[in-house]
């Protein structure tokens, strides 16, 4: 009864955002009030249904309905509760339905949130929304309807993959989703003012907290993804290049640009048309990422021959989409008017090199995960790019965009004075260069790569935190003139410092990570003991533990420094009988400086000993410290009063004269 | 003038990237050419599943035509195609050899005698072997002729269709 109410109310909802893609777009055009008002109404009817139908499927799956398709497929009886549940977004059909939930939560928030924009902007980003909804709305119900029935239904589940009962990876999904569709919002506003043909100030900041919330959720998104593959998967690395993270990493790069380049808009009124462009290029990838990816095309030639009807259909609302608004783009672009040149040494200058930077590196990423995919159709041959690719291409763009990072804050809006900023840095070109000798003295002249890398990583943490200092007075004024003036900072500028900072940690613990990484694979026996970069690791014995699907084998080992014991570790290996899948349990030992990583492998076949995979990884921990300081600084920016209060009013020009300006200019 | 084209450029570039992808679609799995086609059959000596039993080599290829099958208890399409390969083991038309990719050789077993033992031998492979027989993935269906080269490769799972369009019609001819 519940899940059929959840298919209805998912079919009234495909009906709800037909009329919202259309009503208040017409409302717009004619500038009649009561059609443009659809809009608000009908986002939250639409979001309202679509909640329906994701709790109805959620509830076949919290009561193990086999009769539902989906669920047998997908879930099992003797699952906890907790992975039952996110079970519905580990298929294919459950995750599209999470996706068109998200959607429809953002749309609604446009609706709730956006009372200071004009209704006619509001009406037609709203109905651009609600276009990307219909879509995929058609998309579930015609190819991957997740309210199915199964007759008869099977008296247990079949699915119940070991690797998913996982918490980080039950929730790292619907963080990228949120970060995915997130941007659909910034592309609906890019559509909508494409559509109105004017771009100003109070566009940029209208788009910007929408920006910055999906940015936040995206990097919380993929350094939680990153954190799983290090954890579960046993190996060791925390990124592999590999289609699915950068399929994440793309519009991670474009958004991040986005962020930066609204901020010219709404400073300088420039930039608009390259907005616009990022605007819906982040969005497109998200796209690409989201279901490229979970098509096949680009991983498995076999996955994606399962259906093929779903791949087409994909391609289809992405040509829709993408080359809608690229087409519109195209159209209507060229009369947006520009700010004007301005002065390359400047503060808006430094940004439009982050996003040339970031551009390049988006596009270096692109071409390393889509190159094998077309050299596989024109010639047949099959390549795999790998880090080495990466190495080549994607870091000589980044070192440029972290020593940019430093200066650019520091350089005034409309006309810098380079050397003036430089001299400002002084202090963090001290730091750069003792960052820089330490490590060498430290680790030896074999270690100069790691020397740049933490040389760039003190650079940018000392030089945003000069720009902090600065702001703040720090030694000009006594402590207590400086604490009133950190208060005072807008919360903005303490996003980007915090977001900045953290991007140097980052830095940091990727340079230690690849610098000095030790691991070894050894055959052991019970009783032995391993010697691990100062650390000593006793094996000391290994048990069999039995769960209710599971049995599991368990490693008491012992870690010890200076022969003094600091922590008690049990990596483990554990099979699930149900589906002849076995899952790795790493036992991880962290001082925040370095991992100890152990891993138990498959018996050796000789008298009792075991592949043991143990790993030191220094600095490691950083990735994740900085990542968190990342999306805790856009959460701060975000926080900024002016998203709040600052209602921007818009120069009091009638939409009317706006349309004859453009038909003027045609 | 020149200076609207640079607007058109992102519409330009998503067409030729659109139609790639198209193509990509078009490219149906199993028509993707092998360079392997018309080449020897590469040697190899895979050991059995489980002890006792024999396991398969290249030169258990040789004198007769063959159909080799690439395929593992993890992978779901495998099991789609093992009524098809069921029925052409009961014809009889063909002698069927399977390589066990990438797989447990107890859960292998355990899942071969749960669906219906098609295969006249099988080896365990740990990857190796596949590689030299260019399988990026399984299932993969080679069939080979009498002289021991490798003549027609199919990717994904075998339907009934396949066997009696391409495969049968395929060894009827190399077997004259």
């Amino acid at each position: 009864m519940i899940d059929e109410a959840g298919h209805f109310a998912l079919i009234l909802a495909l009906c709800v955002a037909m009329l919202q893609a259309t009503v208040p777009l017409v409302g717009a055009a004619r500038q009649d009030a009561a059609l443009t008002a659809w809009a608000r109404p009908a986002a939250l009817a639409q979001f309202l249904f679509v909640a329906i139908a994701f709790f109805a499927l959620m509830h076949a799956y919290a009561v193990s309905d086999f009769s539902m398709a989906n669920v047998a497929e997908n879930s099992n009886s003797v699952k906890p509760l907790l992975y039952k549940l996110t079970g519905v977004w580990s298929n294919h059909e459950g995750s599209m339905l999470l996706w068109v939930f998200i959607l429809a939560l953002f749309g609604a928030a446009v609706a709730v949130f956006g009372r200071s924009l004009p209704p006619g902007l509001r009406a037609r980003v709203l109905a651009v929304q609600a276009m990307i909804g219909v879509g995929f709305l058609v998309f579930i119900l015609l190819t991957s309807n997740p309210f199915l029935r199964l007759s008869p239904a099977p008296a247990d589940g079949a699915g119940l993959n070991p690797l998913l009962q996982d918490r980080g990876l039950a929730f790292h999904p619907p963080m990228l989703y949120l970060g995915y569709v997130g941007f659909s919002i910034a592309f609906c506003f890019a559509v909508a003012a494409l559509i109105e043909g004017r771009v100003d100030p109070a566009w940029a900041r209208w788009v910007r907290p929408w920006t910055l919330a999906a940015w936040c959720a995206l990097t919380t998104g993929i350094a939680a993804g990153s954190w799983w593959s290090y954890y579960t998967l046993g190996w060791g690395g925390w990124w592999y290049w590999d289609p699915v993270e950068n399929a994440s990493f793309m519009p991670w790069l474009i958004g991040t640009a986005l962020l930066h380049s609204a901020i010219v808009v709404e400073k300088r009124e420039a930039l608009k048309t390259w907005t616009i462009l990022l605007a819906i290029l982040t969005f497109s990838l998200s796209l690409v990422g989201t279901f490229l990816v979970r098509s096949g095309v680009l991983t498995s030639v076999h996955a994606f021959a399962t259906d093929p009807r779903r791949g087409v259909f994909i391609l289809l609302l992405i040509v829709f989409y993408t080359g809608g608004a690229l087409l519109l783009f195209a159209w209507r672009a060229p009369q947006l008017h520009g700010g004007g040149l301005f002065a390359p040494i400047s503060r808006e200058g430094g940004l439009l090199l982050n996003n040339l930077l970031l551009a390049t590196a988006a596009a270096t990423v692109f071409i390393g995960t889509l190159y094998p995919l077309f050299l596989n159709v024109m010639t047949g041959q099959r390549v795999s790019v790998g880090p080495p690719f990466y190495a080549m291409t994607f870091v000589p763009v980044m070192v440029p965009l972290l020593v940019a990072m430093g200066v650019g804050p520091m350089l005034p809006w409309k006309r810098g004075d380079l050397a003036a900023a430089l001299a400002r840095l002084k202090w963090a070109f001290l730091a750069t260069a003792a960052a820089a000798v330490v490590t060498l003295a430290a680790a030896g002249v074999r270690s100069l790569g790691a020397a740049c890398g933490l040389a760039l990583a003190a650079w940018l943490f000392a030089a945003t935190a000069s720009e902090l200092a600065e702001r703040v007075h720090l030694f000009a004024e006594p402590l207590s003139a400086v604490l009133r003036r950190a208060l005072r900072l807008p919360r903005a500028a303490w996003g980007m410092t915090l977001a900045h900072a953290g991007m140097a940690i980052v830095i940091a613990g990727i340079t230690g990570s690849n610098a000095w990484s030790e691991h070894t694979v050894l055959s052991a026996h019970p009783g032995q003991s391993f010697d691990i970069a100062g650390y000593r690791l006793a094996f000391d014995a290994v048990h069999t533990v039995r769960g209710p699907d599971w049995t599991e084998t368990r490693a008491d080992m012992r870690l010890l420094a200076g022969g003094r014991e600091i922590a008690v570790m049990h990596p483990y290996r554990r099979f699930y009988t149900s589906e002849d899948g076995d899952q790795t349990g790493v036992a991880i030992r962290t001082n925040l400086l370095a991992d100890v990583y152990a891993v138990i492998g498959a018996p050796d076949g000789k008298d009792g000993g075991y592949v043991l995979r143990l790993y030191y990884n220094p600095l490691v921990p950083w990735i994740w410290l900085g990542a968190a300081a990342m999306a805790l600084g856009g959460l701060v920016s975000l926080s900024d009063r002016r998203h709040r209060v600052g209602a921007p009013m818009r120069s009091m020009r009638p939409a009317v004269a706006a349309a004859a300006r453009i038909q003027a200019a045609e | 003038m020149s200076r609207r084209w640079v607007f058109v450029l992102p519409s330009a570039l998503f067409a030729l990237l659109v139609g790639g992808f198209y193509v990509g679609l078009q490219v149906h799995s199993d028509v993707l050419p092998s360079p392997l086609i018309n080449q020897p059959a590469p040697r190899f000596s895979l050991p059995p599943l489980i002890g006792g039993q024999r396991g398969f080599s290249s030169a258990d290829l040789k004198g007769h035509v063959s159909l080799v099958n690439a395929f593992a208890s993890w992978c779901a399409p495998c099991r789609d195609e093992a009524p098809a390969l069921d029925a052409l083991a009961r014809s009889g038309r063909v002698a069927i050899y399977g390589i066990d990719y990438k797989d447990k050789p107890a859960v292998a077993q355990a899942w071969i005698e749960a669906l219906g033992d098609p295969y006249a031998r099988i080896g365990a492979d740990d990857g190796r072997v596949a590689i030299d027989w260019g399988v990026y993935g399984v299932p993969e269906t080679f069939l080979v002729d009498r002289t021991g080269r490798i003549r027609y490769k199919h990717v994904g799972p075998l339907t009934d269709a396949d066997v009696s369009q391409t495969i049968l019609p395929l060894v009827a001819r190399l077997d004259r």
